[in-house]
């Protein structure tokens, strides 16, 4: 295990879960608030944002709290730890923009069932350093936000024929209404999914045929 | 909202905001769990029970958070609760019937997870339902859940003989086929004036 992880540069470890372990394209986790709130760009980003908030707190306070933790109660443990941060995250976004609140609703508080965040606790978090469950927690935050501005960038402008709520296509657009509805985020997600395999497939072929 | 009957909630929850499909709360089952009918249906039923177990509590608790006044534990003390809760079941099923526990496996403590379930208790006391409404609505939240979780399913238990391109296979032809079920069920919306 030890000497495993010394392999990994730290560099790799930060760019991981923005590339290879994308939690949303690859790992398929934390879909809900993916789903929910990225009809537009602008509450795609401020959830994006929450999250990996609350992503790297929770990662650095479980990481310190590592071996103090019975563990028998561990998972109930991080969770209140999570709900802790949460509540904090959720207090801050009332104070700074009601209306983001008012958008957001339950989903800011949904933040604390969010698999994303207690995967990488138990899984990462409470095995690890401080220093790398830093750089694991920021990685992942940073690859759950570019997701969720990918999908959301791509509602809104099709959705509603605006980004970060500015006219861009012009009054002779029709927008497409069935991408602001909860239909229109299976089907964003589900074409991102299909690029980014057909991508993938297309880099494997171009090895097999270099090493051929 | 004292005034919603309790059949206009049932049907409200089950249909016209499927959680699932609506609301996309508890997609991470969804997604995971509906590859065979015979635990999607299994599924359905211990999420349905844990929810009405937490709809009582979270009843509960809003009212004793009310009383001294203690907005901010709301969060902490119902993730608490739901996470006991689970823990419960758990112990339950094992003592009690042994098979169920292992056929459920592994999906009962992640019940612990789903946002569904935390979804709901936030819901209800968002719309200060009372003691039966929320009740009702739990039940109605649990059978919509099971019900979009079975038509998946049965969807993808056909799709294993279709011929698919390989690009699509797995979670995009899934996402696909959830987002052809949303925009059938955005049909009952009409229900709600009816």
């Amino acid at each position: 295990m030890i000497s495993n992880d010394v392999e990994i540069s730290s560099a790799d470890e930060f760019l991981k879960g923005v590339f290879a372990q994308n939690p949303v394209f690859v790992q398929v986790l934390g879909m809900c608030p993916v789903l929910a709130v990225s009809n537009t760009a602008i509450n795609a980003l401020a959830m994006g944002l929450a999250t990996s908030f609350v992503l790297a707190m929770s990662n650095l306070s479980v990481a310190l709290l590592r071996h103090w933790v019975p563990k028998q109660v561990r998972i109930v443990t991080f969770i209140l730890v999570i709900a802790t941060f949460v509540t904090i995250v959720d207090y801050v976004i009332q104070a700074l923009s009601l209306e983001l609140h008012r958008a957001l609703g339950a989903f800011i508080s949904l933040i604390v069932a969010n698999c994303l965040i207690l995967g990488r606790a138990e899984a990462f978090a409470s095995k690890q350093t401080l220093s790398r469950s830093m750089l694991d927690a920021t990685g992942m935050g940073l690859g759950f936000t570019i997701a969720l501005l990918c999908l959301g960038c791509v509602r809104e402008l099709l959705g509603s024929g605006s980004l970060f709520g500015v006219n861009l296509l012009g009054s002779h657009f029709q927008p497409w209404v069935v991408m602001i509805l909860p239909a229109g985020g299976f089907f964003t997600l589900a074409g991102w999914v299909l690029l980014l395999n057909w991508i993938h497939q297309r880099r494997q072929a171009g090895r097999m045929t270099r090493n051929h | 909202m004292q005034q919603e009957s309790l059949v206009s909630i049932f049907i409200n929850a089950c249909l016209i905001n499927n959680f699932v499909l609506a609301y996309f709360l508890g997609i991470c089952p969804f997604l995971g769990v509906s590859g065979k009918l015979g635990t999607a249906v299994r599924m359905g039923g211990a999420v349905t029970f844990v929810m009405l177990v937490t709809s009582v509590c979270a009843f509960g608790i809003q009212t004793l958070l009310n009383w001294i006044d203690a907005p901010y534990l709301q969060l902490i003390s119902f993730i608490a609760v739901i996470a006991s809760t689970v823990q419960l079941v758990e112990m339950f099923i094992k003592k009690t019937s042994p098979i169920l526990f292992r056929q459920l496996g592994i999906f009962l403590p992640l019940i612990t997870t789903n946002c569904a379930i935390l979804g709901l208790a936030l819901f209800q006391t968002n719309k200060e339902y009372g003691f039966w409404q929320s009740l009702v609505f739990a039940l109605g939240a649990g059978v919509g859940f099971t019900l979009a979780l079975i038509l998946i399913a049965g969807l993808r238990e056909k799709l294993e003989l279709a011929r698919l391109p390989d690009l699509a296979r797995g979670t995009a032809i899934t996402l696909v086929l959830a987002g052809l079920l949303s925009l059938c069920f955005m049909g009952f919306a009409g229900l709600d004036g009816g």
